[in-house]
This record gives structure tokens, sequence and C-alpha cells, in this order.
């Protein structure tokens, strides 16, 4: 619990300094204030602008950061659990490439890129991620049960033809590559609270399923067969599970694009100091998750300002010599 | 209280139990042994349901185990597998404690009951002083220990052992089947248990089931079943049966390089 309650400060905390930090920096008194007025507690009386910069601009930004963060990484720490394999991802099935290839689409086919507030692409990508997670548990099942094994092979052969088909047409249309590479690599660039409404609606109950699922989730990591002895229906968890993770993930590749490392890396470094305990490593892995990536997009966006580096490269830069360090201590790695 | 009705399964096209029957009654410990292959596993896996069958049914108190949910199974049936491999970084509380598992809804947590029963079952198998040790860091025998709390704390009044004193010393064998002849005429638990150390299933069982390709092929008291012939035959090996009123039971030596040739068969 204490560990719980120190990541959920933490993330409280890193909203906070992410929001006050940027070009025009308004004060860490001058965002509390602000936040306090929008909730309602009480009168900030400062400026319209320092208001609009901080609700308007930044906040948005910050939050959803912070929700694309921690989907993914509790995300990941499910796919681990359902998989019971260290090096699974919640991109495992085709989640990231499925949304690139109907991305990609978009940019290249004469549509207009918007549709309300919301832009195609970011539906697009939505039904993308899940049509490439259905076909893959689709292939994989046989006779009404889908061994783990097959289901992870079936992910990789929808990805991997995903990606193929995602570089052809960078290739072929070369005017939209970049915007296309950009979208890729992910940014949290033209975030509004739009976007939020987009996620939560998936992002949050997916959280609370998958939370739920955490004392199962351990019993899992038994075996299959032991868990089935143990009276668990092996096969509708993991499906129910899979399926929670996924439309999340979903959701959070259509506003951020494919991020990398966060839903690998970050249930490996809560596992290895707090333990295998899913009904911990859960909500732990979705706060630290959603504080990291807060603090990557605050480098991203002011590391080489005015311009942005692509969170998914800063993710990556920093995710992948931290999983290497994982790798080489790996007898202390919980799985 | 269990109940194995012309039971057939097939791992693809290759029979691997073909008509087995038995019946186990509350308070009884049936051994079961045979040569390596001879469907041992698969049959105790079969019970439970985790292979599926092709003929044959599972009675369980009367109810067919195939009308009966994952949960309902578990309540009934506790599995000690013959695998001792467990997840990284639980303790043997952890493992223990998800023997609760078929007894606690969707949402609920192990109570004060739950923990309760885990610390009893840890120390019935004389392991409750490495209750809070992570199990990757104990021995196969102390780990073997461990998964056999997690099936008693189940609390069910079956019992299927896989080898489960395969990994043990002499002492923890006996001491851990002496436990489970005790639970049964104590609990009434019906335990069937397969056991590769004829000598061992002996000296425990009220019955023992000999299997070969699949099929029971002798029952019995373990006197009339460890016959040195029969033996001979189904194992493909020379033995030799010791029989002597102050043996615990029939004691089967291997007769290989004239060891067991210089010592007679008592009667």
């Amino acid at each position: 619990m204490a560990a719980l309650a120190l990541s959920a400060f933490a993330f409280v905390v890193t909203v906070v300094v992410g929001t006050a930090v940027g070009p025009a920096s308004p004060g860490l008194g001058e965002v509390v204030a602000v936040l306090l007025d929008h909730l309602g507690v009480r009168e900030a009386g400062l400026p319209a602008l320092t208001d609009r910069i901080v609700w308007e601009i930044r906040l948005p930004r910050v939050l959803l950061a912070g929700v694309v963060g921690a989907t993914l990484a509790y995300s990941g720490a499910a796919y681990q659990g359902v998989f019971r394999n260290p090096l699974a991802d919640p991109y495992l099935l085709g989640a990231a490439s499925g949304a690139g290839l109907a991305a990609s689409l978009v940019f290249v086919a004469p549509v207009p890129v918007l549709v309300g507030p919301v832009s195609l692409v970011t539906l697009a990508a939505f039904g993308g991620a899940v049509a490439a997670v259905l076909a893959a548990y689709l292939l994989a099942s046989v006779g009404g049960t889908t061994p783990r094994t097959t289901l992870i092979l079936a992910g990789v052969a929808v990805s991997s033809l995903a990606v193929s088909a995602t570089s052809y047409l960078m290739l072929m249309s070369r005017e939209n590559t970049m915007s296309i590479l950009a979208w890729l690599l992910g940014s949290f660039n033209a975030s509004g609270w739009h976007k939020m409404w987009f996620i939560l609606p998936y992002a949050a109950p997916a959280a609370i399923i998958v939370a739920l699922h955490g004392r199962i989730l351990n019993v899992l990591q038994l075996d299959e067969e032991q868990a089935a002895q143990l009276g668990v229906n092996v096969e509708l968890t993991r499906a129910v599970v899979i399926l929670a993770a996924s439309l999340a993930t979903a959701a959070a590749v259509a506003v951020a694009g494919i991020i990398g490392f966060v839903g690998l890396v970050v249930p490996h470094a809560v596992r290895l100091v707090l333990g295998p305990d899913y009904r911990l490593l859960v909500p732990v892995s979705a706060l630290v998750g959603g504080s990291f990536l807060i603090l990557c997009d605050l480098g991203a966006r002011t590391l080489i300002s005015p311009g942005e580096v692509p969170i998914g490269v800063i993710t990556s830069f920093l995710g992948a010599p931290f999983f290497l360090y994982l790798l080489k201590r790996q007898r202390t790695v919980f799985m | 209280m269990l109940e194995i009705q012309n039971l057939h399964v097939s791992y693809g096209s290759r029979a691997v139990l073909r008509g087995v029957s038995l019946t186990v009654r509350p308070g009884e410990v049936v051994a079961l042994v045979g040569p390596n292959g001879s469907g041992k596993t698969t049959l105790l896996r079969a019970i439970t349901r985790v292979v599926p069958w092709r003929q044959g049914d599972v009675l369980v108190a009367g109810q067919s185990v195939s009308r009966m949910s994952r949960k309902e199974i578990a309540r009934w049936i506790a599995v000690v597998p013959q695998s001792i491999a467990l997840p990284i970084g639980y303790t043997a509380l952890e493992i223990v404690l998800m023997g609760r598992t078929p007894h606690l809804g969707f949402l609920a947590q192990e109570g004060p009951a739950d923990h309760r029963i885990a610390a009893k079952s840890l120390e019935l198998v004389g392991a409750a002083q490495f209750a809070g040790r992570r199990v990757d860091e104990l021995s196969g025998g102390e780990r073997q220990r461990v998964i056999l709390a997690r099936a008693l704390a189940q609390r069910a009044p079956i019992l299927l052992l896989d080898e489960a004193t395969a990994n043990l010393d002499i002492g923890h064998q006996i001491s851990v089947l002496q436990l489970v002849r005790r639970l049964a005429r104590q609990n009434q638990y019906a335990v069937v248990a397969a056991i590769h150390d004829l000598t061992l299933a002996g000296m425990y069982a009220d019955r023992m089931e000999l299997m070969c390709g699949g099929r029971i092929v002798c029952s019995g008291k373990p006197r009339e079943v460890l016959d040195q012939e029969r033996l001979a035959e189904v194992y493909g090996a020379q033995v030799t049966v010791l029989r002597d009123n102050h043996l615990p039971g029939p004691v089967v030596v291997p007769y290989g390089d004239g060891i067991a040739a210089a010592v007679p068969e008592a009667t």
C-alpha cells in the first residue's frame, strides 16, 4: 500500500511539474492555483492567458501523456501476465502495427483528415489496432481454445504483415513519408481535451478490469493446467484480459502514435522493486508508466525547443539501455 | 466418491488410456503404479478434465465432472502435479494461498480464515519455517512440499498425487505418505497417488492399481499385486520381491549383478 500511495503521489507531482515547465513558464504555484480554480475549490484570479496556457494547452497534453503511459504500462503488465512471457508488451498481438497501417492509409488516401474534433487518423488507427488483434486471436483459435504460443506467433505474423504493408505505403507515397513516420514515432503535439475524451472510455474501464484480475493473474503464473485445476477458467480469463488491454492500447496508439518500451519496461522495473504480485503490479505500473511518459514528453518538447523530438525516440532511448541493464541482472527479473 | 468409468483418452491418434475403470472410496489410498508411459499421469490429468476424454466418464459423488465448472471441480479434487516448477518471486505462503482460489469469489481477497488454512497446510507438510521464503530459493524437495501444501489448502475431499514424493529424501517421503494416509483415515479423503517406488507404494496404499499400455492390468492389495513374475513381465526387469513378517510390506529389490540374488526369498 505504501508503494501505491508513493507512486500516486509521484504521479500528481509529475503532472504539476510537467504542466509548469515549458516555453512560457507559469510557476508551480500558479499551476496549482489554476487547477484548484477549475476544480471549483477556490478562485484563482490569474490572467486569462495563464489560465489558457495551463488549462487549455499544457494540462491536456500532460494528462494525455499520463493516461497513455499508464495504459501502455498496465496493458504491458496484463499481457506479460496472461502470456507468462517477459518479452510480451501491449503491441504483441499487432495493436501497434495494425494502427500504423490504418493511419498510413489515411495519410495516403485522398480523404479529409478531420472529422469533427477527432482526426480521421485517430479513428482509423483505433480500428486498425482492434482489427489486427482480433485477426491474430481468431487465427490462433482452434476448436474453442487459443493456445498461448500459437497466439504469440499469430500476433507476430499479423504484425509483420502490417509493418511490411506500411513500409510499402511509405515508399510508394514519398510526399507522405514524413507525416507517416512522424505519426509512427508518436507525439503528444496536437493534444487537447478531445483526445482525452477519446481514450478515457477505453482506458479507464480496462484499467479496472485488469486490476480486478490481479489475484487470478497470480494463479495463472503457475501454468495453465495448474490454474485450471485450481478452478480458474483460463480461456475466459485470458480472453477478457486481452480484450480489455487491447482496446485500451488501441485507444492509446490512436491518440499518441506508437510509443515503444513503456509497456515492456515499466512493468519489469516495478516487478524488480515490488515483486511479482499482480494486485500491486498493475496499479503501480499504471502510475509509474504515466509519470514516466509525462517526463519523456517533457523532454520531447523542451530538448530542442521550439522543435520537438518524437516521443517514441525518447522512450526507446531511455528504455533500451534500462532494459539491457535488467537483462544483465536477469536473476532478479521476476518472470 | 470418485468413479472412473471406461475412460479412453488419445493424444492425437495415439490412444493413451484404453478403457480405464476405477472406483475410490472415501478414506481409501490407492496407489497407481506402472512403467513410464503406461498412462498414470494421463489418468490423473484426465480426472480433472484438463485433457479431454474420447469416451467414458468420471463421476464425483455421483455427478459427472464434464458437467461441473472448473471451480466446482477444484472444490472436489486437489491435484499435486509432477512438475515442481513454480513462478519466480512468490513466497511459499503466497503459493499455498493460491490453493484457496476455488473458494474465493472473483472479487474476493484471501481473508484471515484462508490465511489460517494456508498456515495449517504448510505446518502439516513440515514447511511452516519457510512460509515467507521465495519459492525460487527453495530446494526441489521443499518446493514439492509447498505444492502439496497448496493442494491441502484446497480442502478438497479427493486428492490426486502425481509422483508427489519423487523429489523428497526418504524421511520426507515417509512423512508425506504418512500424512496422506492419515488425511484419508481421519478426514475420509479419497486419495489416488502415482508412485514409482513400489515398496513405498506397497507400504502406504490400501489398494494398488498396476497400469500398462493405457490399461489397468492388475488390481488388488499390494501384497497381491507385487508379484515377482508379474512385475518382471510388466516392467521388463528382473526384480525380487522380499516378503517377511518383519518387513512393513513386500520389498521390491532390483535383481541385477547378483545383489538381490544373495538374499533368499522369504515367505
